[in-house]
């Protein structure tokens, strides 16, 4: 849940990139890290394993400047991804005002992709918010291995996948080489804002 | 309270409490957030500086953490939550459910002192809450 400062107008937002292992998550925030430097006052945190492996998050303060006179602060975190870190994941999640969801695109990553989109809404349940309701921008990652010949799913079939019901906005991206990252990124910003404007009062 | 948003007379008197209560004994920083990582409020001795919004989401993993391992072992909670270091301290109280009072202090205090002034901070906060 947001926290809106009446007193020194600033308003935090939680951002949680979510997603299956070795998605691109914690790849989008370093990258995010490294283009928008001016907006970034404070080093990423990192809680990692020796394998480069997210263990429990990743943190990065984005400063958004104002709108409507009130300073925005976007918290960026990731999830871990693996499979057996469900409870950190959780915890993560506590409080989360938008989400981006990366999926991987290769094309064997397919059931991966699903069954953490899945466990995002039970997970969110156990906070009672609603996957529906919560803004939300899927990530299809990885795009950029499809010039290596490496077998990625038409976007049709991603959208299929995964945003047949949840009709939510969506980006092809390469989290690598910063494709649409700043986009993915634009756009939750913006839905999220819109969703907490109502208590700006 | 009204969760979520808190108002700029319960900000100025938290405040008030808590420079009262925490730093002109010698705390040097203290800052309360919520269990998501947000910062409600941070207050310091202004020689202190520390990267308060990392700081929040840190801690409120931490107690998180913690507070899922008591889980684990059949405990309500541990109540607690304590790193000593050779210049610097933490402690960390609930408040209630969504909120924590986290200290950083040093050498001159003592952890029985700094605990009885957090909880007479803890119940003056309640209070304010109660009130409004
Ligand atoms: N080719 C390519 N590789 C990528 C891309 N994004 C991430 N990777 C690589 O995929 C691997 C995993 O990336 P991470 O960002 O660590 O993945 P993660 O989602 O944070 O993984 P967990 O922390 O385990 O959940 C790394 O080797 C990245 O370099 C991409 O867009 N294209
Ligand atoms: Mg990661």
């Amino acid at each position: 849940m947001s926290f809106i400062n009446l007193r020194e107008k600033i308003v935090q937002i939680k951002i949680v990139y979510y997603g299956p292992g070795r998605g691109g998550k914690t790849t989008n925030l370093e990258y995010i890290n490294r283009k928008f430097n001016k907006q970034i006052q404070s080093e990423m945190v990192s809680l990692k394993t020796h394998g480069d492996r997210t263990l429990f998050f990743d943190f990065l303060p984005f400063d958004m400047g104002k709108i409507k006179g009130y300073e925005m602060k976007i918290q960026l975190y990731t999830v871990p991804g693996q499979v057996k870190y469900n409870a950190t994941r959780k915890l993560v999640l506590k409080g989360v005002d938008g989400i981006v969801f990366v999926a991987d695109a290769q094309e064997q990553m397919r059931e991966k992709n699903i069954r953490s989109l899945n466990q995002l809404y039970e997970n969110l349940k156990s906070y009672k918010q609603s996957i529906f309701k919560i803004p939300l921008v899927l990530q299809y990652n990885k795009v950029d291995l499809r010039n290596q010949g490496i077998p990625i799913l038409p976007t049709s079939v991603l959208e299929k996948d995964m945003n047949s019901k949840l009709k939510v906005p969506s980006f092809e991206a390469s989290a690598l080489t910063g494709y649409h990252v700043p986009e993915t990124l634009k756009k939750i910003i913006s839905s999220t804002v819109v969703s907490i404007q109502k208590k700006l009062l | 309270m009204n969760y979520g948003v808190v108002s700029q007379e319960q900000l100025e008197k938290i405040d008030e409490i808590l420079t009262e209560k925490l730093i002109k004994i010698g705390v040097d920083c203290v800052i309360i957030i919520d269990m998501a990582g947000n910062i409600i409020t941070a207050k310091d001795n202004g020689t202190s500086k520390y990267d308060v919004y990392s700081f929040a989401a840190l801690a409120a993993g931490n107690f998180a953490t913690v507070d899922a391992m008591a889980k684990l072992v059949g405990e309500e909670e541990f109540s607690l939550l304590f790193h000593k270091g050779t210049d610097c301290n933490i402690h960390f109280s609930k408040i209630d459910d969504e909120l924590l009072l986290i200290s950083m202090f040093g050498k001159d205090i003592s952890l029985g002192f700094l605990r009885l002034n957090v909880v007479e901070t803890i119940e003056q906060i309640k209070k304010l809450w109660a009130r409004d």
